[in-house]
C-alpha cells in the first residue's frame, strides 16, 4: 500500500516539476527543473514517518553524492549533444554510465561504512 | 545590467504546455511514480546509504530531453525547416540547465543532512532545503548567463 502511495505522489511531483520546466523560459533555466529534488520530496515525509530522522539524514548525505554524479552526468550529456549533435535520448541513456560510475566512486571513497 | 537582462528574458510560456500530448503527460506520471518506487525498494533492500544515492538518480532525464528535442523538431517542421540539429542543440541547453539544477540538488541534500543531524524538525528543514535549492540553482544559472 505504501508503495502505491509513493508511486502516486512520485508521479504527481515529477509531473508538476516537468510542467514548470516546460513553461519557464529561457530553456537553460527551464532545464534546472529537470534536476529538481522530486524523488526526495515525494518520499521524505513517508520515510521520516516510517524510519525516523537519522535514517533520512543518512539518505540526505548520500543524496549529495548522487547530486554530484548528476552534475557530471548532465554536463557530459550537454557536451556530447552540443559537440556531436547525437540523438538526445540515446545520448542521455548511454551516458547514464557516468552517473553510476561517479556515484559508485563517491560511495567507495566517502560513504562506504 | 547583466542581471537585469537575464531577468527580462525570464518568462512563463503557457503555450508550450500544448506541445505535450496527453500520452506524454501520462508517461511522465508513470515514469515519475516508477522511479520513486524503485528508489524506495533500493533503500529498503540495501539501506539508506545506497538508497540515498538514488534520491538524485536522473531516471526521467533522458525522457525529458528527448521530449525537448521532439517538440523543437515539430516546431521547426511546421515552419518548413529541417530542425534536427538545432533541436539537439536545444536539448544540450536543457542538459546544461539540468547540470546547474543538480548543483542546487546537492545544496538541497546538504541542508537536509545538516538540518536533520542538528535535530531540527522536518518541515522547517525542508523549507530551508527548498530555499537552498532555489538559491543555488538561480545563482548557478545567473553566473552561467554572464559567462
Amino acid at each position: 500500500m505504501h508503495l502505491l502511495l509513493r508511486f502516486i505522489i512520485g508521479g504527481i511531483v515529477v509531473s508538476l516539476f516537468a510542467v514548470l520546466g516546460d513553461m519557464i523560459k529561457p530553456e537553460s533555466l527551464g532545464g534546472v527543473f529537470a534536476a529538481a529534488p522530486t524523488i526526495a520530496l515525494a518520499t521524505i515525509a513517508l520515510t521520516m514517518h516510517k524510519q525516523g530522522a537519522v535514517y533520512v539524514a543518512i539518505e540526505a548525505r548520500s543524496m549529495i553524492a548522487g547530486a554530484i554524479a548528476f552534475v557530471l552526468y548532465a554536463s557530459a550529456v550537454s557536451f556530447v549533444l552540443m559537440r556531436y549533435r547525437t540523438k538526445s535520448l540515446a545520448t542521455a541513456a548511454s551516458l547514464m554510465v557516468v552517473w553510476f560510475g561517479t556515484a559508485v566512486g563517491l560511495w567507495a571513497v566517502w560513504l562506504r561504512p | 545590467m547583466g542581471s537585469l537582462v537575464a531577468a527580462m528574458r525570464l518568462h512563463l510560456q503557457f503555450e508550450s504546455l500544448r506541445e505535450t500530448t496527453p500520452m506524454e503527460y501520462a508517461k511522465r506520471f508513470l515514469f515519475g511514480g516508477a522511479v520513486t518506487v524503485i528508489a524506495t525498494l533500493i533503500a529498503d533492500r540495501y539501506g539508506p546509504v545506497i538508497g540515498g544515492l538514488f534520491l538524485a538518480f536522473p531516471g526521467i532525464f533522458p525522457g525529458g530531453i528527448s521530449l525537448v528535442e521532439k517538440h523543437k523538431i515539430e516546431r521547426e517542421t511546421e515552419q518548413g525547416k529541417q530542425g534536427v540539429l538545432s533541436a539537439r542543440g536545444e536539448a544540450a541547453v536543457e542538459a546544461t540547465g539540468a547540470s546547474i539544477g543538480a548543483l542546487g540538488l546537492a545544496a538541497f541534500a546538504l541542508t537536509l543532512w545538516k538540518g536533520l543531524t542538528a535535530g531540527y524538525a522536518l518541515i522547517p528543514v525542508l523549507i530551508c532545503a527548498g530555499a537552498a535549492w532555489s538559491a543555488a540553482s538561480w545563482a548557478g544559472w545567473w553566473i552561467r548567463e554572464k559567462m
